[in-house]
């Protein structure tokens, strides 16, 4: 839990602006740029100095990368403001793996369409592309991310750009890694509503390694796949996360009707069995 | 094939590995012998949460006759053993772990035990108290929930509701209480899922009311 060590540290809405506009202390922009997002200031200024952040040249990893674009970007999802958007679609080309997934998960969170086609060029190449990064411990693209942006930009979507996703996210219920075979069928299901693709993230809720149970455990329960709730609620992992499942199961069907029907009660009595 | 409890007892302390102490604790809580009750305590402190459900099931399942022993057992434990066995009180709700359930709700610091703890507090077994007793340790709990009703875990949040709800379904008198209470929450919650909880509750509630025992309150 990295946001805890920075509990003792006072801002303002004024200082954290600054903070992020100053040259001198990296250290400082980057704590403000996270600050500002995890407060959620949604001040027109703070909004203009992240997308500025989103730029920024001086502040290098050792890896090559750029720490506070990472920050900013991940702000700017947490803050709901579309002036974001054109920006964040320019990060999707930038050399920085992190900022790119960052991006993508910000994208998702601002739910604007115009993010679909940028998302869904990073997909071309399919299977043969996806490959690991030599001496990276990630992919060429952060393709768990964007496909899981795509399923969940699927609301605010037009048809024909749901079905070129469609199909280039298809291929990658067969990828190599478990996680984003389970994030191609999570989409899969938002985007169509087949229920073969929520099956298959029950299945991957019985698989051998606790790590994947607990992902393929939070992609059914954002799936908004009703019939997976018990499967969800017996499987070998903690009460904890399968109550966040259980959790994201019910809000999807409050989200389509808040009063309390048969299949709201049904979650909640597996919800309250697992206090 | 073993089958005596101590033969049992002697399999869970010689296991050698996760997976055999596992299949020992299992076997263990399944014999349901009041003699098999310190090794299941003693399991709580082994750091091993697989062979602590089982544990916490088999201890359980045995009921109040657990509860002196893990009292007197607990402090001297370490912190993971105490959050196992604050279960087990909550969920065979005797009168006697009271203190500790309302110390945990309101104070412990892994949400899974306040979860625990307050859901526990909505099912305490009232007839084991002196009738005297039972009112103002009603009101006590009451005031309890309502506390961890503003917990900062939504989690803990929807536990005290759903212990709120017990609570009323098993002291009358409480309800118009419980009902202000949730009403009140209600209309500040912003998480959907805790409104609806709130909802359920005050349904199964009020039906309680309405039509006894014959409602659907015993949810």
């Amino acid at each position: 839990m990295e946001e805890e060590n920075y509990q003792d540290i006072q801002l303002t809405v004024e200082t954290a602006i600054a903070n992020l506009q100053q040259q001198e202390d990296l250290g400082q922009r980057y704590y403000a740029a996270w600050w500002l997002g995890r407060f959620r200031v949604k001040e027109s200024r703070a909004i203009t100095a992240l997308i500025m952040a989103l730029e920024d040249e001086e502040d290098r990893a050792p890896d090559g990368g750029y720490p506070l674009r990472r920050n900013a970007a991940r702000a700017l999802g947490k803050l709901g403001d579309k002036q974001a958007v054109e920006p964040l679609i320019r990060c999707l080309s930038f050399p920085d793996y992190y900022v790119r997934e960052a991006a993508a998960q910000a994208l998702e969170m601002l739910q604007d369409p115009r993010a679909i086609t940028p998302l869904s060029k990073l997909l071309e190449g399919g299977l043969a592309a996806a490959q690991t990064v030599p001496g990276k411990p990630h992919l060429v693209q952060p393709y768990e991310a964007i496909i899981e942006a795509l399923g969940g930009l699927k609301a605010t979507s037009a048809i024909t750009k749901c079905r070129e996703a469609i199909a280039l996210i298809e291929p990658f219920l067969e990828h190599f890694l478990p996680k984003v075979k389970y994030a191609a069928a999570k989409a899969m299901y938002q985007l169509t509503q087949n229920p073969v693709y929520g099956e298959l993230l029950i299945k991957a809720l019985s698989g051998d390694e606790l790590q994947l149970r607990r992902s393929a455990l939070m992609d059914l329960g954002a799936s908004g796949y009703l019939p997976g709730a018990e499967a969800i609620a017996t499987t070998l992992a903690e009460n904890s996360l399968k109550l966040m499942a259980l959790k994201g199961l019910l809000e999807h069907q409050l989200n389509q009707d808040s009063s309390i029907t048969e299949e709201t009660i049904r979650l909640m009595d597996l919800m309250d069995g697992l206090l | 094939m073993i089958d005596s409890t101590p033969a049992l007892i002697e399999a869970v302390a010689t296991a050698d590995s996760a997976k055999a102490l596992l299949a020992a604790v299992e076997a263990l809580a399944a014999r349901q012998d009041p003699l098999a009750i310190p090794t299941l305590i003693a399991v709580l402190g082994y750091n091993n949460p697989g062979a602590a459900v089982a544990a916490v099931e088999g201890l359980v399942a045995l009921g109040e006759p657990v509860i002196p022993q893990l009292l007197e057992q607990i402090d001297t434990y370490n912190y993971g053993a105490r959050a196992w066995a604050v279960r087990v009180f909550a969920r065979i709700g005797d009168p006697c772990a009271l203190d500790l359930l309302i110390d945990s709700a309101l104070n412990d610091f892994s949400q899974s035990v306040r979860r625990a703890a307050a859901k526990g507090l909505g099912n305490i077994l009232w007839h084991k108290l002196p009738q005297t007793e039972v009112a103002s340790t009603q009101e006590r709990v009451f005031t309890t929930l309502v506390q961890i009703l503003s917990d900062g875990e939504w989690v803990v949040r929807y536990a005290a509701i759903v212990g709120l709800e017990s609570l009323a379904l098993t002291s009358e008198y409480l309800v118009p209480k419980v009902i202000v209470q949730l009403e009140t929450m209600a209309a500040t919650e912003s998480d959907s899922t805790l409104r609806a909880r709130i909802a359920l509750a005050l349904q199964k509630v009020v039906n309680h009311i309405k039509f006894g025992e014959r409602g659907r309150g015993e949810g």
